[in-house]
């Protein structure tokens, strides 16, 4: 039930007074209700439930996080060999 | 697709995964609050991947599971008058009320919608003036804002043929419930990430603080998830009970405020009784006054409920952790997905669904597994 859905905001409009937009969800783009995020500018990644936007992705804290994932146990390994090039 | 795929990626988690086992010394007892996150965990293994000294314990955070049974009876007998429409999100259609589902009441006839968005039910009621439009407006934090949001826009809007049934829940009562349980044997909670994302994680710290229970922010890809239990353990072993944030990506600590604020104007807190453990006072949200007439409760005084729940379901027990699905007698056998008897086996985030979906039949002979499946 609190399945939450990344997508991107790919258009943003009003309907009924009401911040509305439509999000990309990898091809499928479905009408979400954006009134909760008034900040929130097309590109902008986002979970998405029930249709409604709840929050905003923030790109730096998930690349901050995924560093910290591929630093652990780096001091136990002889320096870094295991590290994957393709880091995203 | 990004944020998924690079939450999934098997050797960070291989990463996670040792880490973990190096972390770990003693036995420690874990909850996850989030029926998400139990799906999340045994479908990718992660409880048998983990150390066999941490024990994950299943939550309650599942609110199709926890609605009560009184309120499931409310909305079979409200869905099958002959002028209401009524919507739902489509996991409630299978949970068993007393004597039958919301799917039954559509056979005999119900008009019974599944929505997608509780706004869909608003334009349905715009589109048919002459019917009255129900709701059924369940959930955790996490779907408040929608159900908010409709009740909201029908009184902007003017539509008196709108209402809602509403049977909210709210993690924090359930936590100190939980701690507060004499048979109590959890030490660390992954708190559910999308709740958080929602209303922040403000609420937590005085609940550290009484109880010296860590408690991490936690999300759904399996690195999330392992990153949790990772913080978790790291906590327990040194000693540490604080509130730690697992999903910066998408929570922090104010959480979403014109939801917040939305939510303060459209509810107000109330005691709440949760399927198969009774009532937790203060764990739910109802219509504030202001918002009375959308009340599909008042509206439709349905009294003289009799609920009647299976004798063989041990759900109850399954939400407080106090057993794990596989070891009712029921399971597999008389009670499955296609014939619940109780609301944990309905939902795909029920601990019972998912022990059944991922083929954790501990007790079961291959043959029964067999014909069940098929
Ligand atoms: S397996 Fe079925 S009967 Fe047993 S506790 Fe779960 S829902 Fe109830």
């Amino acid at each position: 039930m609190c399945l939450g859905v990344p997508g991107k905001v790919v258009d943003i409009y009003e309907q009924f007074g009401t911040r509305m937009g439509r999000v990309d969800f990898d091809g499928i783009v479905k009408e979400v209700c954006l009134a909760y995020l008034p900040e929130i500018e097309v590109g902008d990644y986002t979970i998405i439930h029930v249709g409604f936007a709840i929050s905003k992705l923030d790109e730096e804290e998930a690349h901050k996080t995924l560093a910290l994932f591929r630093e652990l146990g780096l001091l136990e390994e002889e320096l870094g060999v295991d590290e994957p090039e393709h880091a995203v | 697709m990004k944020y998924l795929d690079e939450f999934r990626d098997p050797d960070l988690a291989e990463k996670l995964l040792d880490d973990i086992h190096r972390l770990t010394k003693g036995h420690w007892a874990i909850m996850e609050v989030c029926g998400g996150q139990t799906h999340s965990i045994i479908r990718n293994g992660i409880d048998q991947l983990i150390p066999s000294n941490i024990e994950l314990i299943h939550g309650p955070g599942c609110p199709v599971c926890v609605t009560p049974l009184e309120m499931i009876d409310r909305a079979l007998a409200v869905a099958a008058r002959p002028n209401v429409i009524f919507c739902s999100f489509g996991d409630m259609l299978r949970v068993p009320g007393s004597e039958k589902d919301l799917f039954r009441i559509k056979s005999e006839g119900g008009d019974i919608r599944i929505v997608y968005s509780p706004l869909d039910a608003i334009k349905i009621a715009r589109e048919n003036p002459d019917r009255e439009v129900v709701f059924f407006g369940i959930g955790f934090e996490t779907t408040a804002p929608a159900n908010a949001m409709a009740v909201f826009q029908a009184k902007q809007q003017g539509l008196t043929n709108f209402s809602m049934l509403v049977s909210h829940v709210l993690v924090p009562p359930a936590i100190s419930a939980i701690l507060e349980s004499p048979v109590n044997r959890v030490q660390g909670f992954l708190a559910a990430g999308h709740v958080c994302s929602v209303m922040g994680f403000w609420q937590y710290g005085p609940l550290v603080e009484r109880y010296h229970v860590p408690i991490v922010i936690t999300g759904f890809e399996p690195l999330d998830v392992l990153e949790g239990i990772r913080m978790t353990i790291k906590q327990l072993e040194e000693g540490r009970a604080e509130v730690e944030n697992a999903y910066a990506r998408s929570v922090n600590y104010e959480g979403n405020t014109p939801a917040q604020k939305m939510l303060a104007d459209v509810f107000e807190v109330t005691d709440r009784s949760w399927r198969g453990i009774g009532e937790i006072p203060g764990s739910g949200w109802k219509l504030s006054a202001k918002y009375s007439d959308f009340d599909a409760e008042l509206k439709y005084a349905v009294t003289d409920i009799k609920t009647h729940e299976s004798p063989l379901c041990r759900s109850g027990e399954v939400l407080q952790g106090l057993i794990k699905p596989n070891q009712c007698e029921a399971f597999g056998k008389e009670c499955t997905p296609r014939k619940p008897l109780g609301a944990t086996m309905v939902s795909s985030e029920g601990a019972c669904a998912a022990y059944f979906q991922y083929g954790r039949f501990a007790e079961l002979t291959q043959d029964v597994i067999h014909l069940e499946q098929v």
